[in-house]
């Protein structure tokens, strides 16, 4: 593991963080890096969620009661230390594929991503949430994405937000695209739930690729 | 609330006696209660003193709990359901053979992994199981005295509950404990590296991989793991290790129809594992609800066999066991039962 020195550690809503430090190294925008306290403690995994091409890496996070580390990690501020990995991992969308990226919650990480790395043509993206401030660079995908930048809400209401779960989103949605990939990332129920709902709409599950986050 | 004294190890009940002020000694005994005679009480634990034993029940209880139903297979196999915290539900799978009887355990109330051809992932995840929770449903079962091996491939991720998994398998093989033969307990994993990786360094088990297919796209549609833990990288870090100790790796491969089953997934699997000494137990597809996956046909499974045994890789087909009851791979689940919130997403 690698020591890297915090350059800021945000609250940006409800116990969520955004954490970063300089960017010294390559990834590819869907990767992952491990984060440990401590050089003998395992590290815990956590998407990337800046471009591949910035200065620094943003790391987003909500705090896990009882967690090992994320309770831990929210204490941290600028110029303490931490303990990464190298960047790893699988869950990527290419650049200008037609693609449907879904996410809830901290899931939306591994889109910013790819997002921020200049890969947002053809794509729509779905994000559910519990509160109008879930919506994590919220933004940004806005101003980029337009219509094609979904954000559904469980539990507030807001102009051209949809009410209600992301799952229900789908049920209602009737122009899915088979043809196009399905990218998801968040829960293992919501990853499961969607998948299915997918299936059932008729798009294959070779066209379906899933990152749940353990 | 009191805790439970089950799935503790000795290290933990060599503590647990010097906060109550208890002789050390006692810790061995309350071991041997616990694990060799599997009293049901604290007050059973005659040759502790009546005044330590009331101690310790005033924060302990022994941990037992029986399991709440059973169903039997018309193949001899049964299903038990027990109870894991409050609402919440496992199960465990005895199968009876002609010269030896193995135990399927659950390490988790459902599972994080989502593989798409697995009912228990279909239910999403509950909580992790304690050690006492995994032991229980061992040394609770009717027919323990007939078990000869344990697997860890019930409901659950084993190495996505490492420490309780490992303090499990402490408890299992330690002379204190049931001193069972670690070559007689598998541990199976979907590849988990960092808990495989601790596994292998702190257990003497043998180790089972969710393969199901060799090449990594095919995999990342049926294993979301794929993308974070790729395949090429578990076997890399296998043939690193040291199999020359009566230890075994063996391969899990599901077969779906037209998915896995083909020539080119017999050469690639012979390049994949070429290298590594690993036996590669091929097993019937059971359905599940909403599946877009067909099992391969059993004649296929037999030409598939046969080519890999062919190319040095030994191959064998796995009976399927306890269908009729959803006991049978990838088939348990506890989701009709199981208190699970609906999440906001």
């Amino acid at each position: 593991m690698i020591k890297k020195i915090i350059i800021s550690n945000t609250e940006i809503a409800g116990s969520v963080y955004v954490l970063s430090f300089k960017r010294d190294f390559e990834f590819l925008p869907g990767q992952v890096i491990g984060i440990s306290n401590h050089l003998q403690e395992a590290p815990r995994l956590y998407s990337i969620a800046s471009g591949n091409t910035e200065d620094v890496i943003r790391i987003l996070y909500d705090i896990k009661e009882g967690g090992q580390l994320t309770p831990w990690l929210a204490k941290r501020k600028a110029n303490d230390s931490i303990f990464i990995t190298n960047a790893s991992g699988n869950f990527i969308s290419e650049m200008n594929e037609d693609a449907c990226w879904i996410a809830s919650g901290t899931g939306i990480a591994p889109f910013a991503s790819m997002f921020f790395s200049g890969n947002y043509n053809n794509k729509l993206l779905i994000h559910g949430g519990k509160f109008l401030e879930s919506f994590y660079f919220g933004n940004e995908f806005r101003e980029k994405l337009g219509k094609n930048y979904v954000r559904c809400c469980t539990r507030e209401t807001g102009d051209g937000v949809f009410e209600g779960r992301l799952t229900h989103y789908l049920k209602e949605k009737d122009d899915l695209n088979p043809a196009h990939k399905y990218y998801l990332c968040g829960s293992a129920e919501m990853v499961v739930e969607t998948r299915d709902i997918l299936l059932l709409k008729g798009i294959s599950f070779g066209n379906i690729v899933g990152e749940i986050y353990f | 609330m009191k805790k439970s004294l089950l799935g503790k190890t000795l290290a933990e009940l060599e503590v647990v006696v010097k906060d109550l002020g208890m002789p050390a000694f006692t810790a061995k005994q309350i071991a041997d209660w616990l694990y060799k005679k599997t009293i049901s009480s604290i007050d059973d634990m005659q040759n502790i003193s009546l005044q330590n034993r009331e101690k310790l029940g005033e924060k302990f209880v022994a941990g037992f709990s029986n399991h709440t139903q059973v169903q039997a297979s018309v193949d001899g196999t049964k299903k038990y359901l027990f109870a894991a915290q409050i609402k919440k539900f496992v199960e465990a799978a005895y199968i009876p053979e002609k010269t030896r009887a193995t135990l399927c355990v659950s390490s988790q109330v459902g599972c994080k992994m989502g593989c798409l051809f697995c009912m228990t992932g279909k239910q999403g995840f509950q909580g992790n199981l304690s050690a006492g929770e995994i032991v229980n449903q061992i040394l609770s079962l009717p027919e323990r005295e007939k078990l000869t091996n344990i697997v860890y491939m019930g409901m659950g991720e084993p190495l996505d509950n490492t420490e309780e998994v490992l303090k499990s398998l402490e408890i299992l093989t330690a002379p204190w404990g049931l001193a069972m033969s670690p070559r007689r307990i598998t541990v199976s994993t979907i590849g988990i590296l960092p808990g495989m990786t601790e596994f292998l360094e702190k257990s003497e088990c043998h180790l089972a991989i969710s393969l199901h297919t060799p090449f990594e796209e095919e995999r990342k549609k049926l294993m979301p793991i794929q993308n974070i833990f790729p395949i090429k990288d578990i076997i890399e870090n296998l043939k690193k290790y040291d199999w020359s100790k009566q230890r075994r790796v063996s391969m899990e491969y599901i077969m779906f129809k037209g998915l896995n089953d083909t020539e080119k997934h017999v050469r690639e699997l012979s390049r994949l594992l070429s290298g590594i000494k690993c036996r590669l137990n091929l097993i019937k597809f059971h359905p599940i609800p909403d599946t877009p996956l067909l099992g391969s046909e059993p004649e296929v499974m037999e030409y598939f066999r046969d080519a890999l045994s062919a190319r040095g890789i030994t191959s064998t087909i796995r009976r399927s066991r306890g269908e009729d009851i959803y006991a049978a791979c990838g088939m348990l689940s506890t989701k009709s039962l199981t208190e699970s919130k609906e999440q906001d997403f």
